[in-house]
């Protein structure tokens, strides 16, 4: 009895769902929606059998009757071998689309993201389309210079620097990820997937949103105290106010 | 003194058990605080500012003590709950039985392993009591955050030496068991008792000490080489030109992501080391109050050896989104997705044991009922894990909490209800556990994990981070807190029941009922007193004669025409 009250309870939160997913805001983000809920169906039905199974042998069980056998070769290779191929097609369609490595396209926006505990600062270019030389000894957060742009070099003198994501919808943007000082991870629900920030390296990610919003970056690898704080947000502009948005910002002075 | 500082296999066995008993009563009422805090993080408490005048002014806990008390909980579960009790406390108590040996190959290092891990104990309590606090960069412990020093955060400094060096001697002392297990298991069996003899239980010990063998001295080493980095002589983790707070740090060259390989390495057949006894112990106890001899024994045997293998190749499925180089994420979810068939094959055979059976639903029988519900839903949550990019989601969410709490948390728990409900005689010397509380017990407990940990998928489905210490600066985190509460309060619920399970045991160590000599008509070992040539496998039950069952080391009675 408690098996099929398990059974159903799990089916029963399937319906009444507590919690579920944002919109997906990609190509990708949808795909991976897609696979969710193939997975769902193969584990939705594998968790119902065996609790029905598991009821079945309570219920059918027999005191002194006939005695069922303790092994048998045929059943023991056909639910191995169904088995096998059932979780390693799972797995082989969860891995279509996932080592893509991002390439830099010549010409592609390109913004650099700075973790450190506990926030988040974005870096654009600017006009001149490079990025600045950077150092410790700069640093200040204080004065609008997380990332430590080094005020003597020529390129960084028009690099932008944000507390949040601004992103043209519809467009390919390389995201280079950078920490400062311990492990962080780049997370936004919308898009499906996350990136752990190792200090010391920089890692690309390719961001692409579909549709213009504002879309919630939380820090999704544990960073010290202030952890749970670490928000930011990525706003997804249509590309012509994107390009006014960049426009209208100071360049910096040093 | 004899009797505290024993050599006795019996003895030994039982200072685990309420080594580990002690360790998850703390393990419990840290998580209870924890589910507090997460649901209401800005309520005064006046007893939590008598106990951290300094990390809960007015009562309110910060979120160091949070993730200080998050660190310890894990910490204690997963070394002294899940290792210590199924394979040092039950492996102690039945496996030189099992054999029909009189004790260890190694006593004094049986003795030496379990004085080390106590003391590895003390330490991680000093870790956490230290003025600075406990610890916060979690039982994953990721440089540089626990690399660095102090200035990472409070609890960073002299507690997370001391968790360290707690690790590093906890790492040793289960390398000498796993010796002593391998050693007792390969030399000692009694006459007849080939390997293909020997009950599932002692395979699984087998099996679980040739893991420990190979994953405990890898985390040693790398605690060693952290402590190292930590003193600031070495950068094995560290790369250079760090600022963490306004320090540059004086490192060169070092990688976070070596830490990440080398205690996944562990990590990874750690699961394996909690769970492998209790199949083990699930598949004795199965098949015991079902009659029936194990169903496909020869495929459980190579199932663990699988299972073992594979979980020794697959660290990298909780690295999939740390940095390493996407492409091996492919092999190893392959590897991680295969671990499921084993799985599969020991779930079937276990159903198998069952069907048709003389069931007898004694409380140890309910448990192992249990573990077969708990593991299949723990491991159909994998599934989704075990999927570069559907991991890629949920990897640091708490639908990753919920599988892990499912699967190597509740169902090797279980595991440890069933065995001690099943051994309590020899645990006890003679006495039987409350059937009737017994089972009160599990129903409640059943429900109980279900009722906490199914939901908790769901707040892993909206992406709610896992190690927040509140849930306050998100918008989307507010709209969960009613799911939040319901966990809260099963969690509540599920911890107070085990209230029972308390009572039942000191109750009955003193006044249970006496249990006779082999009170489950069972066919292994331990409950012979016989010391006879073993002379046939270890589960024959059905018909013989008078009885439905046969010992291990029963003569075979001529048949009479």
């Amino acid at each position: 009895m408690l098996f099929i009250v398990v059974a159903l309870a799990g089916a029963l939160l399937f319906v009444y769902r507590p919690a579920w997913f944002p919109a997906a805001a990609n190509a990708t983000a949808a795909g991976w929606d897609h696979q969710f809920t193939v997975t769902l169906l193969v584990t939705g039905v594998i968790f119902i059998g065996v609790h029905l199974a598991l009821a079945a042998v309570l219920i059918f069980r027999r005191r002194n009757g006939r005695r069922a056998p303790n092994g048998s070769r045929w059943m023991e290779i056909s639910w191995t071998a169904a088995t096998a191929v059932l979780f390693l097609s799972l797995a082989a369609m969860g891995s279509r689309g996932w080592a893509r490595i991002p390439e830099r396209a010549p010409g592609e926006e390109r913004i650099e993201v700075y973790a450190h505990q506990f926030a988040w600062a974005f870096r654009y270019p600017g006009p001149d389309g490079i990025f600045g030389r950077t150092a410790n000894k700069f640093v200040n957060d204080s004065g609008g210079n997380p990332m430590g742009i080094d005020p003597d070099d020529p390129d960084g003198k028009d690099d932008i620097v944000s507390a949040s994501l601004r992103a043209p919808a519809g467009r390919n943007v390389l995201l280079l990820l950078h920490s400062r000082d311990v492990i962080h991870d780049f997370f936004v629900r919308e898009l499906r997937t996350k990136q752990d920030i190792l200090p010391g390296m920089e890692i690309p990610f390719e961001l692409h949103v579909d549709k213009p919003g504002v879309y919630e970056i939380a820090c999704a690898e544990l960073c010290g105290l202030g952890h749970s704080q670490m928000h930011s947000v990525l706003i997804a502009m249509p590309p012509a106010e994107y390009q006014q948005w960049l426009r209208a910002q100071e360049p910096r002075t040093h | 003194m004899k009797a505290i500082f024993s050599t006795d296999h019996r003895v030994i066995a039982r200072q685990y058990f309420f080594l580990s008993l002690f360790a998850v009563i703390a393990g419990v009422l840290l998580s209870v605080l924890m589910r507090y805090h997460v649901v209401w993080p800005s309520e005064k408490v006046a007893w939590f500012e008598s106990l951290w005048p300094v990390k809960a002014i007015g009562g309110v806990m910060t979120p160091e003590l949070y993730l200080s008390l998050m660190t310890l909980h894990g910490t204690i579960m997963v070394f002294f709950v899940l290792t210590l009790a199924p394979v040092n406390a039950f492996g102690n108590l039945v496996l030189p039985a099992q054999l029909g040996t009189g004790g260890f190959a190694f006593p004094r290092l049986n003795m030496l392993s379990f004085w080390m891990t106590l003391a590895s104990f003390g330490v991680l309590g000093a870790s956490f009591l230290v003025d600075d606090g406990g610890p916060l960069s979690g039982w994953t412990a990721y440089p540089p955050l626990s690399a660095v020093g102090a200035i990472a955060g409070p609890g960073e400094g002299l507690g997370q030496t001391l968790w360290f060096v707690s690790i590093g001697l906890f790492c040793l002392a289960s390398l000498l068991t796993a010796i002593n297990f391998l050693s007792t298991i390969i030399d000692l069996r009694t006459a007849g008792l080939t390997m293909m003899r020997m009950p599932l239980t002692c395979w699984t010990w087998l099996v679980t000490a040739i893991l420990m063998l190979l994953s405990f001295p890898v985390l040693m080493a790398a605690a060693i080489l952290i402590l190292f980095d930590r003193s600031g002589v070495t950068s094995f983790f560290v790369p250079a030109g760090l600022l963490v707070g306004d320090m540059e740090i004086r490192h060169s060259g070092g990688s976070p992501l070596l830490w990440q390989h080398l205690f996944w390495f562990f990590g990874h057949p750690e699961v394996y080391i909690a769970i492998l006894p209790g199949m083990g112990i699930v598949s004795t106890v199965l098949s015991n109050f079902s009659r029936k001899p194990v169903f496909g024994y020869r495929a459980m045997v190579y199932a663990s050896i699988a299972i073992a293998f594979l979980g020794l190749i697959v660290w990298g499925h909780h690295m999939f989104t740390s940095g390493m180089n996407p492409y091996s994420a492919i092999a190893f979810s392959v590897l991680t997705m295969a671990i499921g068939v084993p799985s599969a094959v020991k779930t079937f055979n276990w159903i198998a044991t069952l069907w048709g059976g003389s069931l007898r639903l004694t409380t140890a029988m309910l448990f192992a009922l249990g573990f077969v519900s708990i593991f299949v839903t723990g491991g159909l949550s994998g599934l989704f894990l075990g999927q570069p990019s559907i991991d890629a989601y949920f990897h640091d969410t708490y639908f990753v909490v919920a599988h892990f709490h499912m699967i190597m948390g509740i169902a090797a728990l279980f595991g440890i209800f069933a065995a001690t409900f099943y051994w309590f005689p020899l645990l006890s010397g003679g006495r039987l556990l409350n059937e009737t509380l017994g089972k009160l017990h599990f129903y409640l407990t059943f429900i109980g994990a279900y009722a906490t940990f199914l939901p908790m998928h769901f707040a892993g489905f909206a992406g709610n981070p896992r190690r927040y210490a509140d849930f306050t600066s998100f918008d989307f985190l507010a709209g969960l807190m009613p799911l939040h509460l319901w966990i809260t309060y099963a969690a509540f619920a599920l911890a107070a029941v085990q209230v029972i399970f308390l009572a039942n045991l000191f109750w009955s160590i003193r006044w249970g009922k006496p249990a006779s000599e082999n009170p489950w008509q069972a066919t292994t070992l331990e409950w012979s007193s016989r010391r006879g040539p073993v002379v046939r496998g270890p589960y024959d039950y059905g018909p013989h004669g008078d009885r439905d069952f046969r010992m291990q080391d029963q003569p075979d009675i001529p048949a009479t025409v």
